[in-house]
């Protein structure tokens, strides 16, 4: 007995020794993240010239803009980076205490899905509905695109001509066996290009392309986007599936061997006598839960304002949301181009639908 | 003999302290075992009928290609450089751990940028024979086959680490009778050594396969169909969360399975070792065709793991580093530090004590909440992460109506967004390799030496102290190293936990490598090596240093 109880007792001494030794260190550190968490903690005062972000677009091809709000407004930008579903989840949990203002995305997927749970709410400025157009945002305003990304058709030059590509349900054909390259489904730029599939010509059909797509790949899908244009200009294809800013980005590197791959290939925009080719925007709302909201309403402001968008058409080579900006000089090599004019929150709604669609044709 | 009887009573005040902490480390896995409360037969359904197979398929054919290479690549050399002396042999039994410092990530998307068609290897190939693309062949490193050798290449330290420390403390009377009764050096080491070293090699080889499992960052990158990503894609594409925890938690039982089999394989045998003996090793030379293929053995991962990644690492970062590395690096690299080193001290002092309460308990409950809170090294972190928030979140909103109530003021998030979340993700995500390394030390202490110990008076604390701290160093530093060394690569449960404008060296290299620049890459991830490699060589000297009775000048 006696025995049983110095080893209880010396087992606590143990264990207070240990959280001794715990305790100073993770004071430390929440110490260190002092100057962040005073202001994460939602204060009273709704006037504090703070703006929280939580943002799915890498911090390198944001914070810029960022800068410049700050230095414009003299308001603060606090900003998390992270995979759109878990800061949607994380907005969910942390519920009417979450200290984010503004959620930025980049695809239309997560707005819509941030809005049916719930997370958004309407922003009713003038200076944002009069700049975006009505197709690339929100029906009931809670959230609004800011700039486009278009997934178009490249070809290798040597290899293809121009007037062999038409549509992208033509990709379907057998005369591109063995000849496209596309990367993973798990992407959200090709679930939201099928989902635009589905809306123009429905789910049966829309399979039966994405089988007839799946035969004619080179190879199993993988990389990103600036692999697959790799791929068409070093012979592994003929015509692959991109974003247009990848090969913009590839054109302007500091790599050699990345600028002459990007040389071997042309840009050719789908479906233009059609219903155009599709886009998809990287995006902004404003959260339920927003202390800052007029802070908020004056970012998007901002992002929304000329100079704001020429910048994404200078660095990261997307297309300005609003109408009439000047196109950069990469992006005028592109030319002209008809975009497809479907709602996108529909794409959002048909998200779920595109990605059991391609796990049926077998597109990894 | 080990005495339950010290622990029995169960509610003693040290019993129940350590159910607490035990629950409370296993509460984000239980709640992602909970997320079967939510079902969602229709995409069960439509899982099983498309992809499911193939997740399981291609996940199984992952963890044995890994186990596989890694217990070659991690056992062999452990062995030669314990026992043998041969050119570079004191050199390559530190440069062997160095590929730890390597996140499985970046050593995938190195490879890739060098051997993929577009690389410079191919293409110097092209030049110098003038042939096409389609004219001839070369390994695809973008297949399931590349995914096993490249996280067999960053993993197989794990093995090496531990099979290595139990090998060196393997008495030598044990050897030595091995060779009276005639056995040759081979039959030595797979009848005698091997057999010995077991237990420990198993925990190594449970790490891999832990890990193996819970990657996502090669998978997604090489576009295999492997269950983290069909994790993955069930939440983000099918936008079902609970059905995408649901997948985890299976995750999580097949490696409970495994852990079990592997336990009951033993048949509940113990390995201690019995002799008190510990005369220094004598090293054997070995020379000329032996010697070299010895030194060509341990070269091999070293080369694989770490000089060819790190060669085109520091080329590209030549290219970028004006631009990449500017005031705001050095917080990224003072952020790494700290997080890996107050989460590697908590997670080893946790688990000396979590393993030591094991130890002496006789309770079920004690030992099943023990082994689950091992569990979390098998899901991926950005699971993990959402498992952490939940609990976090309703203590801050317990809080909060709390003092809403009573005070009208409000206290907004306490816990969530803040440093102490991540740090409890990391405990709960990396415990079972602390817990792991300590556990295979412990079990190589005799309890006869316990008993000596009580007899001479020591209390328990004492005992802790005097007796298994110093038996144990080398298996604690291994702890810390590796813990310290999996944090500063930890990507997912950082990226979604930290606070605002809090970023990491391995957030700063994911960025770029995903947005597949990886020149920009290359400066943040050189980094993480460095601060990794540190540590790694401190730990190595060390552990060779620990063996009882080693001569310091050694």
């Amino acid at each position: 007995m006696m025995e049983d109880m110095k080893k209880h007792a010396s087992l606590s001494k143990a264990l207070i020794f240990c959280l001794v030794l715990v305790f100073p260190v993770i004071t430390a550190a929440s110490e260190t993240g002092e100057g962040v968490s005073r202001s994460r903690i939602k204060t009273t005062d709704p006037g504090e010239a703070v703006v929280n972000i939580y943002s799915e677009r890498k911090e390198e091809l944001i914070k810029p803009l960022l800068d410049r709000f700050s230095k414009a407004t003299g308001i603060k930008v606090n900003m998390i980076t992270g995979a759109g579903d878990a800061l949607i989840k994380r907005l969910e949990i942390e519920g009417d205490n979450s200290p984010a203002d503004v959620l930025l995305t980049t695809d239309v997927a997560r707005l819509y899905r941030a809005k049916s749970l719930g997370l958004l709410q309407p922003v009713d400025s003038e200076a944002v509905k009069s700049v975006v157009p009505e197709s690339f945002r929100d029906s009931e305003n809670e959230w609004f695109g800011l700039s486009l990304r278009a997934r178009v058709i490249v070809y290798a030059r040597d290899r293809v001509k121009p007037d062999e590509l038409s549509t992208y349900e033509a990709l379907a054909n057998p005369e591109w066996q063995n000849r496209i390259c596309v990367r993973s489904s798990s992407n959200a730029y090709n679930q939201s290009l099928v989902a635009s599939m589905i809306v123009h010509n429905g789910v049966e059909t829309t399979e039966e392309w994405a089988k007839g797509l799946v035969d004619n790949f080179a190879r199993r899908p993988k990389g990103g986007d600036r692999d697959q244009i790799k791929a068409v200009a070093v012979g592994e294809c003929d015509i692959a599936l991109v974003n247009t800013y990848y090969l913009g980005g590839m054109l302007h590197s500091k790599i050699e061997s990345e600028v002459e791959a990007a040389s071997k290939v042309a840009l050719f925009w789908p479906n233009q006598s059609g219903r155009g080719a599709h886009f998809n925007v990287s995006g902004i709302g404003v959260t339920r839960s927003a202390g800052h909201r007029d802070a908020a309403i004056g970012l998007i402001e901002f992002l929304l304002s000329d100079e704001s968008q020429a910048w994404y058409a200078e660095t990261n080579y997307e297309y300005p949301v609003k109408p009439g900006i000047p196109a950069s000089e990469t992006l005028q090599q592109w030319g002209s181009y008809k975009a497809d004019k479907v709602k996108l929150d529909q794409l959002g709604q048909h998200n779920a639908e595109a990605v059991r669609l391609m796990d049926r044709a077998g597109w990894k | 003999m080990v005495s339950g009887r010290h622990f029995s009573a169960g509610w003693s005040v040290s019993g129940i302290i350590l159910i607490l902490i035990t629950l409370l480390l296993s509460l984000p896995l239980l709640v992602v075992i909970l997320s079967f409360l939510n079902p969602a037969p229709e995409v069960w359904r439509h899982l099983t009928t498309t992809v499911l197979d193939e997740y399981i398929l291609n996940s199984l054919v992952l963890m044995s290609g890994v186990g596989l290479l890694t217990l070659v690549l991690g056992v062999v050399p452990a062995w030669l450089v314990t026992m043998f002396r041969f050119p570079f042999s004191k050199t390559l039994e530190w440069a062997l751990l160095l590929p730890l410092a390597i996140p499985a990530y970046i050593i995938a998307y190195t490879y890739t940028g060098v051997l993929d068609a577009s690389g410079p290897v191919q293409v110097l190939i092209r030049e110098l024979t003038g042939w096409g693309y389609r004219d001839y062949w070369f390994p695809e490193i973008r297949s399931l086959g590349g995914a096993v050798t490249m996280l067999s290449f960053v993993l197989y330290p794990y093995i090496y680490l531990i099979s290595r420390a139990a090998f060196i403390s393997q008495s030598v009377c044990a050897l030595e009778v091995a060779r009276t009764l005639g056995c040759g050096p081979y039959r030595t080491f797979f009848k005698v050594a091997l057999p010995l070293a077991r237990p420990a090699i198993i925990v190594g080889l449970t790490l891999v396969l832990m890990e193996t499992l819970a990657d996502y960052g090669t998978v997604q990158y090489f576009g295999i169909a492997a269950f983290t990503t069909g994790i993955f894609r069930t939440w983000f594409g099918l936008g079902n969360s609970a059905a995408a925890a649901q997948l985890s938690a299976l995750l999580m039982l097949f490696i409970t399975l495994l852990v079990y089999v592997e336990y009951w394989s033993r048949k509940r045998q113990r390995y201690h070792h019995t002799s008190t003996r510990y005369s220094s090793l004598q090293h054997k030379r070995l020379k000329g065709w032996h010697g070299l293929a010895s030194t060509v053995m341990c070269l091999f991962p070293v080369f694989a793991g770490f000089v060819f990644p790190v060669f085109f690492l520091c080329k590209w970062a030549l290219q970028t580093y004006p631009i990449v590395i500017d005031s705001a690096f050095i917080t990224l690299i003072w952020h790494s530090i700290m997080l890996a080193g107050i989460a590697a001290l908590i997670a080893t002092v946790l688990a000396l004590f979590m393993v030591y309460g094991k130890r002496h308990a006789t309770s079920a409950l004690v030992k099943l909440a023990v082994n689950i809170s091992g569990m979390g090294y098998a899901i991926p972190g950005t699971v993990i992460a959402v498992g952490v928030m939940l609990p976090l979140a309703w203590v801050d909103r317990t809080a909060d109506q709390f003092f809403r109530a009573n005070f009208d003021f409000s206290t907004g998030l306490l816990l969530s967004g803040t440093l102490v979340a991540l740090i409890f993700a990391y405990l709960v995500r990396f415990l079972a390799v602390s817990m792991r390394t300590v556990d295979a030390g412990l079990t190589r202490i005799k309890p006869s030496i316990e008993e000596a110990g009580r007899s001479l008076g020591m209390s328990g604390f004492r005992l802790v102290r005097k007796v298994h701290i110093p038996m144990l160093r080398g298996s604690l530093l291994a702890a810390i190293l590796l813990v310290f060394v999996d944090v500063l690569k930890e990507l997912p449960a950082t990226l979604i936990l930290r606070p605002f404008n809090f970023n990491t060296l391995a957030i700063r290299a994911y960025d770029f490598a995903n947005e597949e620049r990886l020149a920009d890459a290359a400066c943040p991830s050189l980094a993480i090596v460095l601060v990794g490699i540190i540590p790694v060589i401190y730990l190595s000297r060390s552990i060779s240093q620990s063996r009882p009775g080693h001569e310091l000048h050694a």
